[in-house]
């Protein structure tokens, strides 16, 4: 007699009962760090036609590629010069330790890029070691100083973040350390919920208002960007852009987070590759592309993810989570001594493994990224992740050149929507471009 | 010697000629170089971002009624209107004295780090939100929701509270004189130490009040959401 085989329910599946069975035993949901994990359409599902009889290639490894970007060039007398457009996305003090920042502030340099602060203000050793630093403005406010807007090179006004838009920032109690609780003007040790909405400005209207005073306090110098995450981009961008932003930066659903609920990592906001598209679309109905520069971040990770952003309309992409997996996030093992050591019964202890791992909110990081644990945070050597970071972002501008030329770009901003096909249906009606093989575009009426 | 002319220690702006950027670009910097420890600003006439970012210690005395963010992030200077103000006054003051002798619309005071806001009048929602260590007197009443989320500082009410004062408070303390229509999440009254009597009377003094401090309750926060097991009950 055969024994029948186990069926699993599509609906009621393990994941979903250990869910059940989790929210039954504590009664609360689940925090955690990083981004979304479910499958989305995402650039994967995007591919290039490079040149051939029709269009005509560079050589790729002889002729020059320019990969120079301005951002800010609306209204700032200084706008942002990067000698990439890959920059690093903002991610907190609280988050990471201020040595993380140090290196992110050291590759970024080293490459020409700009990094950000976060939520938890401008720490001396980011500014001391970013040539570019862009400076939130959050809702929380915290640590935030005139004295640091001055020092900042651009001022980016968060309105929401792809992992979490509509919801602010949180760092659990673990990680408020007297640094953190200092900087953030909090109690050591509580559990840091941050205000969703600004407290001195609420809608558009607004907005405008309170750009026009960040203008004022910085005689009109620095570029502002506004952040949004992405949920009704199309809305939102043209309601920055009649603000009166210089530059828009729009996170999708796939943007990491330091700790967030997980029904929000998973179920709220729209994907990077739709976001990007209504994105463009906005600037175009105001005829602002070129005036208005586009960042775009969300689950950006290689230079292939780089170049189809640029080729959809992005100006720049902001990187978040792989930057941290440059440094080590993640990782089987950190660096001590100049020697690899495993990091395994510490990531067993928090119940994962490499691969696996999204415990930034406990402050536990095995790797020492995502943590303000003295012992812990000397598992990162600034020197070291500055190195590793740099040769990741240097690898992606490659790989985006290398695209690039392949298609016949002197500028990695010459790449265009028409240099896309799209491998799916879904991939193709979001981005706007052609259903690989065909020229259909769903939705276009065509 | 008889080349050298006085310096001049004040300075007026009519804003009805003068542009607003000429003015802050003058605060920002001018002032200081050439030494002018005064300046008069006529006819606001509600423009909003008068006197933002001013980082010397400058007295600016306004007179008329200004816009939105009137002395926001001051820090050392000292900004009298002699008006009502908008939304956002001394927002994110860092030190320094700002005094509004008439009344304060919306979030007067917000995410304020130090110094000291006066609002003689009444002074409308969320007054002090977000408050990270400034004082802030109010003369009249508070609006709804004053002190949401405010962290550190001290906020005394000569009037009363709307609704909601001190929602989801930190470490800020609230003194108020008046009724409170209601307090708001995990804010809660508490007695009144001879610590609270003399900063009262201090903060009174300061803004040239004469109220007995005997008056006036306090309220704080009860720490019952500081930490996140809290809000599984949506205590909120």
């Amino acid at each position: 007699m055969t024994v029948p085989p186990l069926e699993e329910s599509a609906g009621f599946d393990r994941a979903t009962i250990d869910y059940i069975q989790r929210a039954a035993a504590s009664g609360l949901y689940e925090i955690r760090g990083l981004g979304a994990k479910r499958r989305v359409p995402h650039f994967d599902d995007l591919l290039f036609l490079a040149a051939s009889l029709s269009r005509y290639p560079l050589e790729g490894y002889r002729e020059r590629c320019v990969t120079k970007t301005l951002l800010g060039t609306r209204f700032a007398t200084r706008p942002i010069e990067l000698a990439i457009p890959i920059t690093v996305a903002g991610m907190s003090f609280g988050a990471l330790s201020a040595r993380v920042k140090d290196a992110l502030g050291r590759a970024a340099t080293e490459l020409g890029t700009s990094t950000t602060t976060g939520d938890g203000g401008m720490t001396a050793e980011e500014r001391a070691s970013s040539k570019t630093l862009v400076y939130q403005c959050l809702p929380s406010r915290y640590g935030f100083d005139p004295d640091d807007v001055r020092r900042a090179d651009a001022i980016e006004i968060v309105i929401g973040q792809g992992a979490k838009p509509g919801g602010g920032g949180m760092l659990l109690g673990q990680k408020v350390n007297p640094r953190v609780a200092r900087m953030r003007t909090l109690p050591e040790g509580v559990d840091q919920r941050s205000a969703s909405r600004h407290p001195d400005w609420t809608g558009p209207d607004d907005l405008v208002i309170k750009i026009k005073e960040l203008r004022e306090i910085t005689d009109w110098e620095k570029p502002i960007y506004v952040k949004v995450g992405a949920t009704r981009v199309f809305n939102d961008v043209k309601l920055a852009v009649h603000a009166g932003a210089d530059v828009i930066v729009v996170d999708g659903m796939q943007g990491g987070t330091a700790a967030t609920q997980t029904v929000f990592i998973e179920h709220v906001g729209i994907p990077t590759l739709a976001a990007l598209r209504q994105a463009v679309d906005a600037l175009d109905d105001l005829n602002m592309r070129g005036t208005v520069q586009l960042v775009i971040s969300g689950g950006i990770r290689s230079g292939a993810d780089v170049a189809k952003a640029l080729a959809m309309g992005a100006d720049a992409v902001a990187i978040g989570q792989g930057v941290l997996m440059a440094l080590g996030c993640n990782s089987d093992s950190y660096v001590a001594g100049g020697e690899h050591v495993s990091a395994l019964e510490d990531y067993a202890r928090l119940g994962t493994a490499p691969g696996f791992c999204h415990h930034c909110h406990t402050g536990k990081c095995p790797v020492g990224v995502t943590t303000q644990d003295p012992a812990l945070e000397l598992r990162l050597d600034p020197a070291v992740g500055a190195k590793r970071l740099k040769n990741y972002l240097k690898t992606v501008n490659m790989e985006l050149t290398t695209i690039a030329r392949a298609c016949g770009k002197q500028d990695v901003h010459h790449l265009e929507k028409e240099d896309l096909v799209a491998l799916t249906v879904e991939a193709a009606a979001m981005a706007g471009v052609p259903l690989a093989g065909t020229s259909w575009i769903p939705g276009s009426g065509d | 010697m008889a080349n050298l002319k006085p310096v001049p220690t004040a300075r007026e702006f009519d804003l009805a000629h003068d542009s607003l950027r000429e003015l802050n670009a003058f605060l920002h910097k001018q002032a200081v170089d050439e030494g002018v420890s005064q300046i008069h600003v006529r006819n606001p006439d509600g423009a909003h971002s008068i006197a933002v970012g001013l980082n010397a210690e400058i007295d600016v005395q306004i007179h008329g009624h200004v816009g939105y963010y009137a002395a926001g992030m001051n820090k050392y200077a000292s900004v009298t209107v002699h008006g009502n103000a908008g939304p956002g006054t001394a927002e994110n003051m860092m030190s320094g004295r700002v005094h509004v002798k008439g009344f304060a619309s919306t979030a007067a005071g917000a995410s304020a780090h130090g110094g000291l806001l006066i609002i003689d009048g009444d002074a409308s929602l969320r007054c002090g939100i977000s408050l990270k260590g400034a004082d802030i007197v109010v003369g009249g009443s508070v609006g709804s929701f004053s002190a949401f989320m405010a962290q550190a500082g001290r906020i005394v009410i000569c009037g009363d509270a709307e609704d909601a004062l001190g929602d989801s408070l930190y470490e800020a303390v609230i003194y108020v004189r008046g009724k409170v229509r209601s307090l708001g999440a995990d804010a809660r009254f508490e007695p009144m130490t001879d610590t609270d009597r003399a900063a009262v009377k201090s903060l009174l003094a300061q803004a040239g009040r004469s109220l007995d401090p005997a008056e006036f309750k306090r309220v704080a926060s009860a720490k019952s959401l500081y930490h996140w097991h809290a809000d599984a009950d949506q205590e909120y």
